[in-house]
């Protein structure tokens, strides 16, 4: 069965489309990448299945576990069970990013276990629970704040929207180590520019996403060998693009 | 009285039935529920010293035996009986002429309390009191004094509400502070009013060398209006206040709170910690007024607001202004509805948009960690802490 499944989706950002026609599906258990150049509408899909308003779905539908989400609540949609680490998440003044996990979590006891444990794979102090949520966090810390959030949530697809750019090499293998044994057998999305987290993570199957179109789908690995070796040229070379199969990477 | 003075007057009534002295566990159930609501703890065991007043009467004013010798607690009537020299004490910071809401407190006054800390005491456990209104439309004018004495170091806490039953009425209440050389006072009062009850409290603080004067603000409830503009006066070498106010406005409630800081000691440091939330109709003014007059002086005042309706309305009203060069004076402010962001994160993070709002609400309440001026001269501890001592 397909975990999520989005047909035909056009969707429109502050009077423009910025997605169109998407679709694709991710069977449960698998792992998808998301590639596409700056601006191509990733974290606009993401924020489109959250259900964020100001993300207009014109047409379409969005699926996730056999239900229909498109007009669904935000909160609702992720109490079915998505979770998303966010690649530009706003600061929270006040709130802690300790209260924060613990009232997600809403079991007193279990929760403070949980999260210890998270801390310590993550290798992230714990002083940063006490600290307002990506208040002057920096680049690298937001992107493990976001892991451990989305993991302490517990979700059934998880989706990492940049979980690699700006981290640096060590902590490159921590998260890495981190999402390869968080990941195994479990649904996700993952969006990577220079696919450094793939490294770790065995992706099956990536989606090319230019100028709002899916461009072609395949295998991970290869599609990102191709991006690494030609960039996006060669994608707007594939047939599919005009419309015809591309069948080279299936 | 000025005519204006009785006009303001003119609304309410001076009627009140006496009540008898009684000890927190006799009281009617409302009376003490009320209390508990703003802070009173109703086994006096866990205070040092216990003041109740209801309406006009004194109903309870009791030291615990451990505590003897180390603090007094009573209403200012009878200190003044006692002491002669509380007269030196006795609108010195507070003019009685001020306004028409001082000059009633100085016409018609009942009680209010006068609380002593003896010198180099340390009183371990909080000192409470409570000023209740539980007739209608009454008017209260209570007028306190409290005097930390040199080296020592206390905790107040005041609750100020009314009867489930009261709707309306005026409370006046005058406060003047004194922090002696190197005494530390906390003083956290915890308002609970109701629709149409006004409120003026009148303070003023005069803070020696090498003390520290914390004062902690909270209201939660409606009332039909609220003004108040504590004065700190730094007058001593290395002198510390600090200011922290909680504002939640709610129905049409008009509050108009500020505070005052006065720097003329060298080295004074002071700081203004307002944190406000409107709803409803609710329209609040935060002001804060930073006067430099000493070349080695430094003070900070933060306002955050965060408007819930689009009804409500924050204004804020920083003023800063330095008489002499040297005086660092400094402001932020942010006023303005909660940003959709931050809410759409947490409703991605699986709460719904109440819950969203809450949290964000709560914590923008509740920050505002201790500053410089706060941190005083003695390590501060839990049992400081003015919000574990608030019943939400
Ligand atoms: N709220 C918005 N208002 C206006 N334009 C928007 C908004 N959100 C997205 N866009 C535009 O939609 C396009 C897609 O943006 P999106 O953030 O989805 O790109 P992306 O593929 O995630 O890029 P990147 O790799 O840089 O993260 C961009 O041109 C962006 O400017
Ligand atoms: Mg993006």
């Amino acid at each position: 069965m397909d975990i999520l499944r989005v047909e035909n989706l056009n969707v429109e950002v502050s009077g423009r489309t910025v997605l169109k026609n998407v679709s694709f599906s991710i069977p449960e258990g698998e792992v998808h990448v998301l590639f596409g150049p700056n601006g191509s509408g990733k974290s606009t899909l993401i924020k489109t299945i959250l259900g964020f308003p100001g993300y207009k779905v014109l047409s379409g539908s969005i699926t996730f576990k056999g239900k229909e989400i498109t007009d669904m609540p935000t909160d609702e949609r992720v109490k079915l069970g998505i979770g998303v680490a966010f690649q530009n998440p706003p600061a929270v003044m006040g709130v802690k990013l300790g209260d924060l996990l613990k009232e997600m979590m809403r079991d007193g006891e279990e929760a403070e276990r949980r999260i210890s444990t998270l801390l310590k794979e993550l290798n992230f102090p714990r002083n940063f629970l006490t600290r307002d949520v990506n208040l002057g966090f920096s680049g690298g810390e937001i992107k493990k704040s976001e892991i451990l959030q989305v993991l302490a949530q517990d979700v059934d697809l998880m989706i990492l929207d940049e979980p690699d750019s700006g981290v640096d090499v060590e902590n490159l293998q921590v998260i890495g180590e981190v999402l390869s044994r968080r990941l195994k057998g479990r649904s996700a999305l993952l969006i990577t520019h220079l696919g450094y987290i793939l490294r770790y993570v065995d992706a099956d199957v990536a989606h090319v996403l230019i100028d709002g179109r899916i461009a072609c789908s395949g295998s991970a690995l290869r599609i990102l060998g191709q991006i690494l070796k030609e960039g996006y040229s060669w994608c707007e070379k594939c047939p599919r693009v005009k419309g015809l199969r591309c069948e080279g990477f299936l | 009285m000025s005519p204006k003075t009785r006009l303001v007057l003119g609304r309410y009534s001076r009627e009140a039935k006496e009540w008898p002295s009684c000890p927190l566990s006799l009281l009617p159930e409302e009376i003490l529920r009320r209390s508990m609501d703003v802070g009173v703890v109703s086994d006096e065991g866990e205070r040092a010293a216990t003041y109740l007043q209801i309406d006009h009467s004194v109903v309870l004013q009791a030291v615990q035996e451990a505590f003897k010798g180390k603090i007094e607690v009573m209403s200012t009537r009878d200190a003044l009986e006692r002491y002669s020299w509380l007269r030196d004490y006795w609108w010195r910071l507070v003019r009685a002429d001020a306004d028409d809401y001082t000059r009633l407190a100085d016409s018609l006054w009942d009680q209010g309390y006068f609380i002593r800390v003896f010198e180099g005491e340390k009183v371990i456990l909080p000192l409470q009191s409570c000023l209740f209104m539980s007739t209608e439309n009454i008017n209260q004018n209570v007028h306190n004094i409290i005097i930390a004495e040199p080296r020592s170091e206390a905790h107040i806490i005041t609750g100020c509400t009314v009867h489930p039953n009261v709707h309306s009425g005026l409370h006046v209440g005058v406060s003047e502070f004194y922090v002696k050389e190197g005494a530390k006072l906390t003083f956290t009062m915890i308002h609970s009013w109701a629709r149409e009850v006004e409120v003026r409290p009148r303070s003023a603080a005069l803070i020696e060398d090498d003390a520290t004067f914390i004062s902690n603000y909270v209201s939660l409830k409606p009332v039909k209006s609220l003004q108040m503009y504590p004065t700190a006066y730094c007058r001593g070498e290395d002198s510390r206040v600090s200011f922290n106010s909680i504002i939640y406005g709610v129905g049409e409630s008009k509050i108009d709170v500020g505070a005052k800081v006065v720097l003329q000691g060298e080295g004074s440091r002071g700081e203004v910690v307002s944190r406000a939330v409107a709803t409803d109709k609710a329209q609040i003014y935060v002001r804060g007024f930073l006067l430099g007059e000493h070349e080695e002086s430094r003070a900070h005042l933060e306002c955050r607001g965060l408007l819930l309706s689009d009804e409500a309305m924050i204004h804020a009203i920083p003023e800063l202004l330095a008489k002499v060069k040297g005086a660092e004076l400094s402001h932020e402010a942010a006023v303005g509805k909660i940003a959709e962001d931050q809410i759409l994160y947490l409703m991605a993070r699986g709460f719904s948009r109440d819950e969203a709002e809450s949290l964000i609400v709560n914590g923008c309440q509740h920050t505002g960690a201790p500053g410089e001026a706060q941190q005083g001269h003695q390590e501060d501890d839990r049992r400081n802490d003015p919000w574990s001592t608030i019943n939400r």
